[in-house]
């Protein structure tokens, strides 16, 4: 790939409007729409049973509303014949007993009995706590973030940083509200590992942006910042590249159950990418930052003193 | 400008790649079906019951692998899951009670990786098929139930001492104790000084009242010995349920995790663990004879029994003690070194057990163990659930003095004798309620799907990494590759030697790591094209950008490394298993996406005339 010299840094409006249009509508989509909480945060449980042959969904659907499970969810996992049956929390029953009638009323659909693949019960206390812990996850995250950075680099690059790493969260969250997928677990996880991907990727040129700053002393701020993209920008996209090239892998063949965390993922890097090109920078050029903010402090003597690398 | 290691880092870079294959090297070979047998009695199985056993299988037509007998287990590896349920269920029929016959996967890593340490990863329920429970203590029960107590062990105390009173009554979490006069509060005052440390003393206004309230180290030893106990008991009953490797541990202040590999039948998992145990202490009855009862001649006011040897035994109709009474009971030796149990009464059972012992010196008395099991069985296709109970004598000691509070039960055969005593006396005590407040049950046919799954994906994902490192840098693609294999197997090394669990979730992270990992290799080489594009020569161009790449990767990886670790704390179960991966993928990469491509290019590129990279 040749050097590229795009003005990333003069055309930032663009990307930021874009940026801002997106998160709008993912905040409005969160706040309206709100996420599709899986079970294990909302408490509840959900059954997922193999038929022999294609399961028929709307007897299904009727067996369980005669035998009182009015509240039951029932779609297909996969394939046609594997069925995922998802119960809010009922107050007053255990959930042997749960697991046990709904069972009862799959076998009353089929002749073979149905085999069950997976059983999940999580009562709304453990839910809570769940939630909880995750966002805590997320909290700790931000704030470990901004601490390391603002020590390796400067405070600006910090809130840079931030701004382009939740604007990715923000979008990937309002992606899941708009599709009404759903949000688990392992979805918080994977947006855990976004936080460190794109994380990542923002550092990186930061950390360019740094070196630039301390060599190319006669250029402008954007000059350097500009420089410092493009010059990384080979890096970026491959990078992006073989990660999605692992990602989709996951996709396609990771199975139903890692599929929402391979969608949250995928999204994620296409955007974590996008913004590191496009926001973090920019971000830290409209707080001000300066040449001074990262010179080195002279030692006695005049000697730079360059133990920061 | 040299671009060689010294030999020290050379031999580094190979000597950790071959751990790395080493301790990898056993997650490769597969698992052999097995049963495991082991004694449910505190002596171990001796080889002649071994060969009993191998015997039994055989004569019955199974075709046995392997048969090994090692420190008082028995492992017999067979050919397929299917003759693995049959054996298990003949074995069970034949052995009874006092074997425990468990379904397990035996690795089937070669001897000379065994002797070097080197073990197979422990595959997660969602891989290999299981059930994962979340128990809740109910605190709160465990509480109320001690200040019930304490309620009770007060007033009887103030009966002994004869001290006069109107009431003793609990209100709001105080235990109000109403005297009679006011006169009497100074001996209720010494009383509760020397038997009632763990309340803590209130004087209202009303001068003939005392308000107790259990203190609040009080409270947090009764929390934790709800806890424990809970556990105790459940690793009992997880024992009758025939699992190779249950996982029992406490999560948070409250709860526990119970996880189950292999079992399949939740309704009977769920029954068992939610058995409900006592235990009663009954004198022996020395005067009649044992042989006749068991001719159906039982004499009045006796019951006939039988120990866990099935041998029968006559006790007195009559109940000394009750489990709920018993407080606490743990093991350990006497005065002269023999194995013993300690067991605590509280106040009710301290008088009875007072009065009957004072009458009953050199008189055996026995331990009746009482369980409640709840089974479903299929009675004309209709699902019946029925309560069973079982009665089985598991001590019999001889009083040989006054006591009542504590006392001591020895004459036991071995240590291990006094601890499992000690245990089903804590199971059969009053134990606080526990609720099932989360269930995860994956059956064995999603595991091996997971599994296969994960695999292929990880296949395909590598693959496609691999081929466009080799398409877009050629020769030095080729090394960020060796590199990338060399980091997979670090990766499964070190999960394998800190015997973590791998999870689905798990085998993402290690995905997710492929792609990531080429990153450090992706910024060194875009570094050395620079360096060539501004005029370098090959040579210096590689030590530059090695160079000066090093510090990017270190800020870019401590970053994510952060994210990784608070992931892991916060995380639960499955997700902290993809921490895990991420972490030790993260740390990894940089060795040798580093060290091992450096390696690779001084060998091929080093000390010579370079006029071209391939890159």
């Amino acid at each position: 790939m040749k050097i590229t010299n795009i003005n990333f840094i003069g055309n930032r409006n663009i990307a930021l409007i874009f940026s801002a249009v997106l998160s709008i509508i993912a905040i409005a989509s969160l706040a309206v729409r709100g996420l599709e909480m899986g079970i294990d945060f909302t408490g509840g449980t959900l059954i997922e049973v193999g038929y022999q042959q294609p399961a028929d969904l709307t007897e299904l659907r009727n067996t369980l509303n005669t035998e009182g499970f009015s509240d039951a969810t029932v779609q297909n996992f996969g394939t046609t014949k594997d069925v995922l049956i998802r119960l809010k929390p009922h107050e007053g029953v255990s959930s042997v007993d749960l697991s046990n009638k709904v069972l009862e009323a799959v076998n009353k659909t089929t002749k073979e009995p149905a085999i069950v693949h997976r059983v999940e019960f999580v009562g709304p206390q453990v839910g809570d706590d769940l939630a909880e812990d995750g966002f805590l996850a997320l909290l700790y995250s931000a704030i470990g973030i901004l601490i390391y950075v603002a020590w390796r680099f400067e405070w600006k690059f910090s809130v840079g940083a931030i701004i382009a790493t939740f604007h990715d969260v923000i979008i990937t969250l309002g992606l899941f509200s708009v599709l009404g997928l759903e949000f688990d677990l392992t979805v918080l996880a994977a947006i855990l590992a976004l936080i460190g991907y794109s994380l990542n990727d923002t550092i990186v040129i930061y950390d360019r942006i740094r070196e630039d700053f301390r060599h190319l002393r006669n250029k402008t701020t954007e000059e350097i910042m500009n420089s410092a993209i493009n010059v990384t920008l080979s890096r970026t996209i491959i990078t992006s590249l073989t990660v999605f090239l692992a990602l989709v892998s996951l996709f396609f063949l990771g199975g139903q159950v890692i599929h929402n965390f391979s969608i949250a993922l995928l999204f994620g890097v296409v955007f974590g990418t996008y913004s590191s090109i496009f926001i973090a920078s920019p971000a830290v050029l409209l707080l001000g930052i300066s040449a001074e903010d990262l010179m080195v402090p002279l030692k006695e003597g005049g000697e730079l003193m360059d133990d920061r690398p | 400008m040299q671009n060689r290691f010294p030999l020290w880092k050379n031999l580094l870079v190979l000597i950790v790649f071959l751990l790395g294959i080493i301790y990898a090297l056993p997650n490769l070979y597969g698992d052999d079906p097995s049963v495991q047998v082991s004694s449910t009695r505190p002596t171990k199985l001796a080889q002649e019951q071994a060969n009993q056993i191998e015997s039994a299988i055989k004569t019955a037509g199974f075709a046995v692998k392997d048969f090994e007998f090692n420190d008082g287990l028995v492992l017999a590896r067979l050919n397929s899951a299917d003759d693995q349920l049959k054996v298990a269920d003949l074995l069970r029929d034949q052995l009874g009670d006092d074997y425990n016959v468990a379904l397990n996967l035996a690795p089937t890593t070669p001897t000379w990786l065994r002797s070097l340490g080197a073990e197979a990863m422990y595959l997660g329920l969602d891989l290999r098929g299981g059930v994962h429970f979340l128990l809740e203590v109910d605190m709160d029960a465990a509480v109320k139930q001690a200040e019930d107590r304490y309620n009770d062990d007060v007033r009887l105390a103030l009966r002994t001492e004869k001290m006069r009173y109107q009431s003793v009554s609990k209100d709001n979490g105080f235990i109000k104790v109403k005297l009679n006069s006011a006169d009497d509060k100074p001996a209720l005052l010494t009383l509760l000084a020397k038997d009632f440390r763990t309340l803590d003393v209130t004087e209202p206004s009303e001068q003939e009242q005392v308000w107790l309230k259990l203190s609040e180290k009080e409270v947090r030893d009764i929390k934790k010995f709800a806890v424990a106990q809970n556990m105790t008991t459940l690793r009992n009953r997880v024992n009758e349920l025939g699992v190779a490797e249950p996982v029992i541990q406490q999560q948070g202040e409250n709860r526990i995790v119970v996880q189950l590999p292999g079992v399949q039948d939740t309704t009977r998992a769920k029954e068992i663990l939610g058995t409900t145990a006592t235990l009663e202490y009954r004198l022996v009855d020395t005067e009649h004879d044992v042989q006749n009862a068991v001719e159906g001649h039982v004499p009045v006011g006796s019951r006939l029994y039988y120990d866990r040897k099935g041998s029968p035994i006559l006790l007195d109709r009559r109940v000394i003690v009750t489990g709920d009474q018993i407080v606490d009971a743990s093991s350990g030796v006497d005065q002269d070194g023999r194995p013993s149990v300690n067991i605590s009464l509280n106040g009710v059972g301290a008088a009875k057990m007072g009065k009957l012992t004072q009458a009953n010196v050199g008189k055996p008395m026995a331990v009746v163990f009482i369980e409640y099991k709840v089974e479903t069985k299929s009675v004309n296709g209709q699902k019946v659930r029925h309560k069973q109970k079982v009665e089985k004598v598991i001590n019999v000691a001889t009083i040989q003095g006054v006591f009542s509070h504590r006392f001591q039960t020895t004459g036991l055969d071995s240590p291990q004798e006094a601890r499992n005593l000690s245990l089903l006396l804590r199971a059969g005590a009053l134990a606080a309620p526990v609720d099932i407040v989360e269930e995860r049950t994956v059956g064995p046919s999603l595991g091996q799907d997971n599994i296969n799954k994960g695999m292929l994906s990880f296949m395909v994902g590598f693959a496609l990494v691999a081929v466009f490192m080799v398409l877009y840098y050629r020769l030095c693609g080729i090394f960020a590759n060796i590199a990338l294999v060399f980091n997979v197997f670090i990766i499964l090394a070190v999960l394998s030697m800190l015997q973590a669990t791998l999870t689905l979730p798990g085998i993402a992270g290690i995905i997710l790591t492929v792609g990531m990992s080429v990153d450090a290799n992706v910024l060194i080489f875009e570094r050395i094209k620079e360096e060539i594009r501004n005029g370098n020569t090959p040579q210096s161009a590689i030590y530059v950008g090695f160079e000066k790449a090093f510090a990017t990767i270190l800020d870019s990886n401590i970053t994510t490394l952060l994210v990784a670790v608070m992931l892991f704390g916060f995380g639960t179960g499955s997700v902290k298993g993809f921490a895990v991966t991420l972490m030790i993928g993260i740390v990894s990469s940089m060795f040798t996406a580093i060290t091992g491509t450096r390696m690779i290019m001084n060998w091929i590129y080093g000390n010579r005339r370079v006029e071209k990279l391939s890159i």
